[in-house]
């Protein structure tokens, strides 16, 4: 199938996914204005929306294999094999984080209609900014998914833990999109073009490597970046928004929220700046060894489990760079491979903490589990499987992501950094096996301390599907290792694109 | 590239000396004999009464994030009907044009319902 961006049909079709999800979610909207607040409503609005999620996701689906290749001039839209792996990540989170909702959001009198539209419109501006080939298209998702989680992350406006979050993280991400906007206008100015591929053409046809104002605008998209995938030194947001944030938020912020984040980006560095790989890697490069350090580092300190997997989300944005830094389509792979994972982990991860904890769950501490195997021993192995593919453990979909990102580190001549990761990782055992040591070898403080403790049955299959997930992609990972390598294709440089004809007026 | 901005930099450089110079040298030449009434921050008008930081009612808010949406429409819609003619980015003529502002319409009208279903422009 070939698409014309140009004609209407065309766009339309490439855009498929977010329309469905925005129409859904403004359908939904309106259904939530006519909604009282009644459990039963909200629970029949947490399902729809599910099933909104659902075809958008059939919608990637019949895009990722119908191979629609373009035709005429590329837009602000990509349409390439990277983007629907990303969609389908970020659609699987959402649909992970709602199902999460619909038992919780009642459970602590949260009985807000708009919560869903709100998830779905975040999904939407997460889409966008995963397959923006505009930086106008990217800073328009990004909004999107900003403005969304800011009201996501202080649903809870009673609880002020929710509160300060929402504040926090609203006062801290608009300085974020600020500093994205300066890059974007300074890139701007200095190459004549928002598009990424035309900004990787004139930077090759006007040799712009080392033009001030070109290394100014990266430099700050790569601070704005930096603030939403929650790299350290810009991550000073991420424990108290994350701890504050009611959990199911907490767990969809952490997977699909940096998943978009970072799929935009991977696009940028190699698609409009590929060029300036030596400029850029070793920015990158530092990124993720502080990240990776920082995060593994401070999590060791934490009692509260809620805040342990906050910094635990940090040191995985640090692996997550780690692939980046190579600037590789092995490096691309890697980076796919591995999101996919810490995705239903993270989340995984979170869940556990859901069914647990009560008011925010902000007191959870790894000894509150104890005993968690001997009165819930499904929901215990589960929590064991995600938090040992969190730690990398062998026979794990996290051990087999970590190693291909080492090799790609390795491969490209990154020894040190693949060294440091692979301390860090061991560091992590540090907090992610007491956990486990407290379900396992502590005895229950008494019979009836797990009593509440129960998983709806949807949720116990889908947790069973996330931990089998887990086991077979670490076991048998080739099948998928050969799909991210496909999907992350479109970035080698005889697969992109001809960008030459169009090409705007150089600036003088 | 960057000398171009010369101009400019000057421009800002004697705008801060103009400025700096007007303030200061009035300040250093102007006779000044305050009374106690002359230094009130207005003179000849109301004094102050209580502090100005006091706690308004989330409504004023509401209303003015409200207002600043239909607002921003309007802004939008100017460059739109000013192009309107050479709006052919979807291949459909002038009809594309049309289409394309009736769908960020029709994303306006959704939330103006929701609002108003809400009760946000009730001020009682």
């Amino acid at each position: 199938m070939s698409l014309d961006l140009q004609k209407g049909l065309g766009l339309l079709i490439a855009l498929l996914p977010e329309t469905i999800l925005a129409v859904w979610a403004m359908a939904l909207l309106l259904v939530a204005a006519w909604t009282h607040k009644d459990p039963r409503a909200l629970r029949r609005i947490g399902w729809v929306s599910l099933a909104g999620i659902g075809v958008a996701f059939l919608a990637v689906a019949w895009l990722w294999t119908a191979h629609p290749r373009l035709e005429g001039l590329p837009t602000s839209v990509a349409v390439d094999p990277f983007r629907w792996a990303v969609d389908a990540i970020i659609l699987l989170g959402a649909g992970f984080a709602v199902l999460l909702s619909i038992g919780y959001l009642e459970r602590e009198g949260i009985l807000i209609p708009e919560y869903y539209v709100l998830m779905l419109l975040a999904t939407v501006g997460m889409m966008l900014l995963a397959g923006g080939e505009d930086l106008f298209v990217l800073f328009l998702g990004l909004e999107l998914m900003s403005v969304s989680s800011y009201v996501l992350a202080g649903i809870d406006r009673r609880r002020e833990a929710s509160a300060e979050a929402a504040l926090k993280y609203f006062l801290l991400g608009a300085f974020a999109s600020a500093f994205l906007l300066y890059g974007i206008a300074l890139v701007y100015g200095a190459t004549g073009s928002t598009k990424l591929g035309f900004i990787g053409f004139q930077v090759q046809s006007l040799q712009l490597a080392t033009h001030p104002m070109l290394l100014a605008g990266l430099a700050l998209l790569l601070v704005g970046f930096g603030f939403k995938v929650a790299a350290v030194p810009f991550h000073m947001w991420t424990p108290d928004v994350y701890d504050g944030a009611p959990t199911p938020v907490t767990a969809f912020m952490a997977a699909a929220t940096k998943a978009a984040a970072f799929a935009a980006l991977i696009r940028v560095l190699l698609r409009a700046v590929p060029l300036l790989h030596d400029t850029w890697s070793p920015v990158v490069w530092w990124l993720a060894a502080a990240t990776m350090v920082v995060g593994n580092l401070v999590a060791l300190n934490q009692k509260s489990l809620k805040r342990m997997l906050a910094y635990s989300s940090i040191a995985h944005a640090g692996y997550l760079l780690t692939a980046l830094v190579s600037g590789s389509v092995g490096g691309a792979a890697a980076f796919l491979y591995y999101l996919l994972f810490y995705t239903l982990m993270t989340i995984g991860a979170f869940a556990v903490l859901v069914y647990k904890g009560r008011d925010g769950e902000r007191t959870v501490t790894a000894d509150d589990l104890a005993g968690l195997a001997e009165s819930h021993p499904w929901l215990a192995l589960f929590m064991t499987i995600c938090l040992l593919s969190l730690l990398g453990f062998p026979g794990t979909a996290g051990f087999i992501g970590k190693w291909y990102i080492l090799t790609s580190a390795i491969g490209s001549g990154y020894a040190l950094l693949a060294t440091i990761m692979v301390l860090a990782s061991v560091v992590s055992a540090g907090y992610y096996l007491p956990v486990i040591m407290a379900m396992y070898m502590k005895p229950r403080l008494h019979a009836e301390v797990h009593a509440d403790v129960s998983v709806p049955r949807v949720m116990r299959g889908v947790l069973t599907a996330v931990a089998v997930a887990l086991v077979v992609f670490g076991v048998w990972p080739s099948g998928l290792l050969k799909t991210a390598r496909a999907g992350a294709r479109g970035f080698l440089p005889d697969e992109v694109v001809p960008i030459s004809q169009g090409v705007p007026a150089a600036p003088k | 590239m960057l000398e171009s901005y010369v101009p400019l930099l000057m421009l800002m450089v004697l705008v801060i000396v103009s400025a700096a110079a007007m303030v200061g040298l009035s300040h250093l030449f102007s006779a000044s004999r305050p009374t106690a009434v002359k230094s009130q921050p207005y003179e000849s008008g109301i004094p102050p009464f209580g502090t100005a930081r006091e706690r308004f009612e989330v409504k004023f808010y509401l209303v003015a994030v409200l207002f600043i949406v239909f607002d921003i429409e309007v802004v939008f819609m100017m460059p739109w009907a000013v192009t309107f003619r050479q709006l052919d980015i979807l291949g459909l003529g002038v009809l594309g044009g049309l289409l394309e502002m009736a769908a960020f319409v029709v994303v306006l009208v959704v939330g103006y319902v929701y609002v108003w279903k809400r009760g946000a422009l009730e001020w009682t």
